[in-house]
């Protein structure tokens, strides 16, 4: 097999894998810092219960985040040098700003977070949640400042290097802040934002859910099933816009990425439909099987029915041709699930309005796997990005007149010397090991959630033992008193 | 000082912080073993449990550092040593998961597992990284366009061996003498027995490599001649090596763990000068090496990291210094641990 097919496998074994705990770090991380709030705010030693839960179940992913992030980080120079040599200069600040402001503040704070509790005052260790859950964000925005740079490139210019009398291109910084603030960065910032906050949500709805089904901790599973049931629901709604924005400025600066997604092979006279479902035939041109709205697609791009949207046959040599069936299903995929999770949260937040909530046991079944397809969600939503941009690894720019320049094929950026033996070497190793990683994470999952929040907690009688201690000391003080006398 | 220099010398701040950071708790992993009972082992682990993820983060922001700054140098390096960055990931992954999930499960067998697992790793990491430095210093075949084209096993020359040698017992070294200062009771005698062997390994291979690299890599040596002030650094060096026992034979081992950090930051410094200014030195053909000059990013990226670098880099110092002395203090599992 040739070495470029096996080095795009081996970045989607390990980037989705390594996706399953950076979501999911960001919104648990949103949670963490709710609860304490409101533990620091109320006193309520619930809350404290709640919060160290779902610190240990924190600490687990994020254990495994690190682990499987490293392997990111050497991926770029061990099988795409090509590449890293290409836009070394550019992601240049990025990865220094990440990692000076995410990569320390949440490692450093996440030490105080799990084993600080008896050594730090109540107010600095939520401060130390705080970091972590900002160093996860932080975190995100420099890694989407990068991708996006590489869906939508801005602020740089292509420069020729020379090495040792030997001249090549490569992409240099022009001007930072147009580099961060590419055409993509804050649209595709926010929609992962919000999928980060529906995923952390469903993930705690999903271990409350199956504790209110086999009614333990009733008391605790119901508000953190509330709690996060609200904001799932907003991150859910609020994607519907975000996805919007998203598919416009796709529609602006990646055309082909587009059609793609939409499966739009033909360009045609009138007005293009938008497919719901269907199954793109890549040898035929065609959308078999499928349900479309007619002109619907030119509605969303043109604002009229009937200006035909620009296909895959009008763009594809300048483009060249993203693989569509992959493209289309992942990004159709994503959508449906997105719309899944508007309605049934919708629908238990009415539930809960009229108090039948904890009674629909199927409802509650629902999200106890809802969260799996989260993750399918947030996988195939980076897969549809990802693929789509094919076959470019830096996506090029168009000028006015439409002609394109500037960019990287995917099928030049790979390492020069690696061979297809040593990337299948690898491959079987990293798969062993994702294996075993992923057995584990089940396993001690699955094993905070069987053990629960811990009630025994001695800190959990945090405010009793305070009032024994005002107790106590009024004692020593009436005694005191007394013996002035 | 140009820029080119300044994020030589930052990277070298990078690969010293990792090293002294991170080799404490690589040697720590590697005495793991000797540890008698799941009560010492479990000391053991707890005594970097909070700490060793920060210290890798070191090597990220090395990483990341040395391909913004770097980038020629970053993709020959990962793509030429291929196999080699593997079986650092391989080592690393298993390390992380060995220390975050021993103690996870009550089962003798279970811990059992990830305890050779964790001292393995931690062994592999520390060779890989040794044998990695003496290459740097003996030099790797590269073509007119700055490509490695060496194969595995070119990478396992003695001299690098050696190096490995000598990362492997500074680090048992400067792993003991963290356990020595962060034990009490029993195991902290335990541990101050093992203190004059290590030393002693850490001599040996010391002695051996100095004279190697006098004897077989004139280049490093090149910069002592045209700067007789590097001369400052051995000496920095032989007086932090001797301070180690100095220091124990009077009690102090905090004093003799500062002189082991010393010392780890002194052959950083070492490697730096003998480097310098090359990044990834070309042998047999010279002319080929990859400089902090032709290797660099340009001028505008390495002046606006350096900007985001002192910006962040005060909080870093400063959080990272209240954090460490949150967990200050000695180690006995029982009270408030949490592996």
């Amino acid at each position: 097999m040739d070495v470029v097919l096996l080095s795009r496998c081996q970045f989607a074994l390990t980037v989705m894998f390594h996706y399953l705990f950076p979501p999911l770090t960001i919104g648990l991380g949103l949670v963490l810092v709710f609860l304490e709030y409101r533990w620091l705010r109320t006193n309520d030693p619930i809350y404290h219960t709640a919060t160290k839960f779902w610190t240990k179940i924190f600490g687990i992913n994020f254990a495994l985040g690190v682990a499987s992030g490293i392997v990111m980080e050497f991926q770029f120079g061990t099988n795409w040098a090509v590449y890293s040599r290409f836009v070394g200069d550019v992601f240049g600040s990025a990865l220094a700003a990440e990692g000076i402001f995410a990569f320390f503040l949440e490692s450093g704070f996440l030490a105080v977070l799990l084993y600080g509790w008896d050594r730090v005052s109540r107010g600095f260790h939520f401060f130390a949640t705080l970091m972590v859950a900002l160093g996860s964000i932080f975190s995100s925005v420099w890694i989407v400042v990068a991708n996006s740079w590489q869906q939508t490139p801005a602020g740089s210019h292509l420069v020729e290097h020379t090495i040792n009398g030997h001249a090549f291109l490569r992409a240099e910084i022009v001007d930072f802040w147009a580099l961060v603030f590419n055409p993509s960065t804050v649209h595709r910032l926010v929609h992962v934002w919000f999928a980060a906050f529906t995923l952390g949500a469903m993930f705690a709805m999903s271990i409350s859910a199956w504790y209110l089904l086999r009614g333990r901790h009733i008391e605790f599973a119901k508000r953190s099933f509330t709690g996060s049931l609200l904001l799932a629901t907003l991150a859910s709604l609020a994607q519907l816009g975000s996805g919007h924005f998203n598919a416009e400025m796709v529609a602006e600066h990646q055309p082909a990425k587009l059609a793609a997604f939409e499966g739009h092979f033909r360009t045609g006279e009138s007005g293009t439909p938008l497919y719901l479902l269907g199954w793109p035939d890549e040898q035929t041109r065609e959308v078999k099987a499928g349900v479309a709205v007619p002109g619907a697609l030119s509605l969303l791009v043109h604002k009229d029915f009937r200006t035909p949207v620009t296909g895959l046959d009008r763009l594809q040599d300048s483009y060249g041709s993203p693989p569509v069936w992959l493209s289309f299903q992942t990004y159709h995929l994503m959508i449906g699930l997105g719309m899944l999770f508007i309605a049934s949260t919708l629908w238990a937040c009415w539930s809960w309005w009229r108090g039948t909530l904890f009674q629909q046991r199927w409802l509650l079944w629902y999200f106890v796997f809802g969260v799996s397809l989260a993750f399918v969600a947030n996988e195939v939503g980076w897969a549809a990005a990802e693929v789509g941009r094919q076959p470019w690894i830096v996506y090029p720019t168009a000028g006015p007149d439409g002609a394109v320049s500037g960019g990287l094929q995917t099928v030049e950026a790979v390492s020069e010397v690696v061979t297809s033996g040593q990337v299948l070497g690898s491959i079987i190793m990293f798969g062993f090991i994702y294996l075993l990683l992923f057995i584990l994470w089940v396993y001690l999952l699955n094993r905070a959630i069987q053990r629960g929040p811990d009630v025994e907690d001695a800190a959990a009688l945090g405010p009793e033992i305070d009032s024994l201690r005002g107790v106590v000391e009024a004692q020593t003080e009436l005694r005191g008193a007394f013996k002035a006398d | 000082m140009d820029l080119n220099l300044t994020w030589f010398l930052l990277l070298g701040v990078l690969l010293a912080g990792y090293a002294i950071l991170d080799g404490f708790d690589l040697g720590v992993g590697m005495l793991h073993l000797l540890a008698r009972g799941d009560d010492q082992r479990r000391t053991f682990i707890e005594t970097i449990g909070p700490i060793w993820d920060g210290n890798e983060v070191w090597l990220v922001t090395f990483g990341g550092a040395l391909f913004a700054a770097f980038p020629e140098a970053y993709a020959t390096i990962f793509s030429g040593f291929y196999f080699v960055f593997m079986l650092v990931l391989l080592a690393l992954i298993a390390r992380a998961v060995a220390l975050e999930f021993r103690s996870k499960t009550e089962s003798a067998a279970w811990r059992q597992a990830w305890d050779v697992v964790f001292c393995l790793a931690s062994t592999l990491a520390t060779l890989l990284f040794g044998v990695g430095v003496g290459n740097a210093m003996v030099g790797v075949p590269l073509n007119e366009r700055g490509i490695y084209i060496g194969g595995f096993f070119d990478l396992l020359n003695p001299y690098s061996l050696l190096v490995g040698l000598l990362a492997l017992t500074m680090f048992l070294m400067h792993g003991s003498l963290y356990l020595h200062l962060k034990t009490t009771g029993e195991l902290h005698a335990r541990v101050g027995r093992w203190l004059g062997r290590t030393y002693a390994m850490f001599v040996v291979a010391y002695v051996l490599v100095s004279g190697a690299t006098l004897w077989f890599i004139p280049r490093a040596t090149a910069f002592f001649q045209a700067y007789p002030a590097a001369w400052l650094v051995v000496a920095l060096n032989v007086l932090a090596v001797v301070g180690i026992p100095y220091a124990l034979r009077r009690g102090w081992s905090g004093r003799a763990f500062v002189a082991s950090c010393l010392t780890v930051c002194a052959f950083v410094l070492l490697l730096g000068l003998a480097l310098y200014p090359n990044l990834v030195t070309s042998s047999p053909a010279a002319e080929n090496s990859l400089t902090i000059y032709n290797a660099a990013s340009s001028q505008k990226t390495l002046w606006i990291m350096l900007v985001i670098a002192l910006l962040g880099m005060p909080f870093v110092i400063g959080y990272t210094s209240i954090i460490y002395w949150v967990f200050r203090g000695r180690v006995a599992v029982g009270e408030g641990a949490y592996h």
